[in-house]
């Protein structure tokens, strides 16, 4: 198995990628310390991990607090006893456009939107990532840092907010690889393209049918296939493979 | 440290590319041998071509079917569009059809631009950017009337950064990252999947063999501070060739350690 013996920590681990990612981590041998703002959700898949066999703790937390992230990685130490990767998948969107002229009026995109977002995708990932290392740097095996960054760090209509988080999320990749790699970990990010998860959900059918059109494979990402690409860059198949962002978007980044 | 991680990561036989059929240009030794090697490990047939090394690529048509896996060792010459013609077919004919395609062949002949000869200009872009055009166009036909394969293409992080010496090199190897995506583009719709690896300085019989200081500057610049090894990268390969990759299409993975970001 591919992560045998390792432990591994999971933000947003209740639904979509995260849970995937969690599913998929399980049956490679992980031990998992799964964290997410909901709990029935984030209990209900480490109980399924459980019930066939494999080791996984849930714990409710929000990344945006510190004190909540000393939690999750006292948690991984406390049940696990080390921390080898941390996925840190947990995000958010709340769209609209920056300046929004109808009728006349103009409506601007309200702070509280654009620091939610930021606060959750980027300083959430900020915080998870240094939490993480300091265990992996004081243990001197190395460490995997997964970051996710998206399609949407390339701009898109409606998201100012999450496409400088996500683009964000880039810079902070690249840094992190930087300072860490003396220490062996590893930090790169996925990037996926639109994945059949609640987030996309709510795209009504006519823009997801200009939506597919634009994507070469012509189908959405499946959460699973987002999953392989957290256990590649977390197995040692990418062990030589640091600082890169990694597009799992069916070609939409290149296009059709 | 690398041995070991080899020994972690590679196991006998996951069949994860069980009875895929492959080809390789260029696997006589270094990085294409290293792929063919892993491709053959995950349960892959694997067909390559070499161009001189007949006796290295007996050895590594051995080594594959010492794995209970068909081996094809073909001599072909990648900038001949003929010879990518015929090995395509003989593959199929061989092996039955054909669901892999790296194009790992590739030289390098340097000199700073001012001293650079049609020549050297010519032949790097023949075998480097040609030869991967002569086995897209083969394969490309039997992936698109299948509706199925997956291509990888073997170029560089020059090709993406550019290097000094390397004007001819890192133009055939950019060369080969906008084809690789020129043609995802063209082959989605037939669920193939073109993507690139473009390694940073790897430990390959040509790169032991280069003096001190290059080693020396390169490993000033990898953040991770080592190497790369050659099945390092064709890890990366075989990942890009498996089913769980198959929503990742015209994107060029670097394999370097950190060394161009």
């Amino acid at each position: 198995m591919k992560l045998d013996g390792k432990v591994a920590w999971i933000t947003g681990a209740g639904n979509g990628i995260g849970r995937a990612t969690a599913l998929r981590f399980a049956q490679e041998g992980a031990r998992l310390l799964l964290a997410d703002l909901e709990e029935q959700a984030v209990k209900a898949v480490a109980g399924q991990i459980r019930e066939a066999g494999g080791q996984a703790a849930a714990l409710v937390g929000d990344i945006t607090v510190r004190e909540d992230v000393r939690r999750m990685v006292e948690a991984a130490l406390s049940e696990f006893g080390r921390l080898d990767i941390l996925i840190n998948n947990a995000g958010i969107n709340r769209d609209g456009l920056a300046v929004k002229v109808k009728e006349g009026q103009v409506q601007l995109m309200d702070d509280g939107m654009w620091d939610l977002v930021l606060a959750v995708n980027l300083k959430g990932a900020f915080l998870c990532a240094q939490a993480a290392a300091v265990p992996m740097i004081e243990k001197g095996e190395g460490g995997r840092v997964v970051n996710t960054s998206s399609i949407g760090a390339l701009g898109n209509i409606g998201q100012a907010n999450y496409a400088a988080s996500k683009a964000g999320v880039i810079g902070l990749t690249k840094t992190l690889a930087l300072e860490w790699a003396r220490f062996n970990i590893t930090v790169n990010c996925v990037a996926p393209g639109a994945t059949a998860t609640r987030m996309t959900a709510g795209i009504p059918e006519k823009l997801m049918e200009g939506l597919l059109a634009k994507i070469p494979l012509r189908r959405l990402a499946q959460p699973e296939e987002i999953a392989e690409a957290h256990l590649f860059l977390a197995s040692d198949a990418a062990a030589y493979i640091t600082g890169q962002v990694l597009f799992v978007d069916g070609g939409i980044s290149v296009g059709v | 440290m690398n041995e070991q991680v080899r020994e972690q990561a590679v196991p006998a036989s996951t069949g994860l590319l069980q009875d895929k059929v492959a080809l390789v240009t260029g696997a006589s030794m270094g990085i294409g041998e290293a792929i063919a090697m892993d491709l053959a490990a995950h349960g892959a047939h694997v067909a390559f071509t070499y161009r001189r090394h007949a006796e290295e690529a007996a050895a590594v048509a051995g080594r594959i079917e010492e794995r209970c896996r068909q081996a094809m060792a073909l001599q072909a010459d990648v900038a001949s569009f003929e010879d990518a013609q015929r090995v395509v077919q003989e593959v199929q004919g061989k092996l039955g059809r054909l669901d892999l395609l790296i194009n790992n062949a590739g030289m390098n002949w340097d000199g700073v631009v001012w001293k650079m000869t049609e020549e050297q200009w010519d032949q790097v872009i023949s075998v480097d950017l040609k030869g991967t055009f002569n086995y897209l166009r083969a394969a490309a036909p039997v992936f698109k009337e299948q509706g199925s394969g997956k291509i990888v293409n073997v170029t560089s992080i020059n090709g993406l950064r550019g290097k000094f010496g390397q004007s001819n090199y890192s133009a055939a190897k950019g060369g080969v990252i906008a084809l690789t995506k020129t043609v995802a583009r063209e082959l989605g719709r037939y669920n193939v999947n073109v993507n690139a690896v473009a390694p940073g300085l790897i430990e390959t019989p040509m790169v032991k063999q280069a003096p001190e200081q290059v080693r020396d500057m390169a490993l000033a610049e990898i953040v991770l501070g080592r190497l790369g090894t050659p099945e390092e990268v064709a890890w990366v390969v075989t990942f890009l060739c498996s089913e769980a990759a198959r929503h990742i299409t015209g994107q060029v993975i670097q394999v370097d350690g950190g060394q161009y970001m």
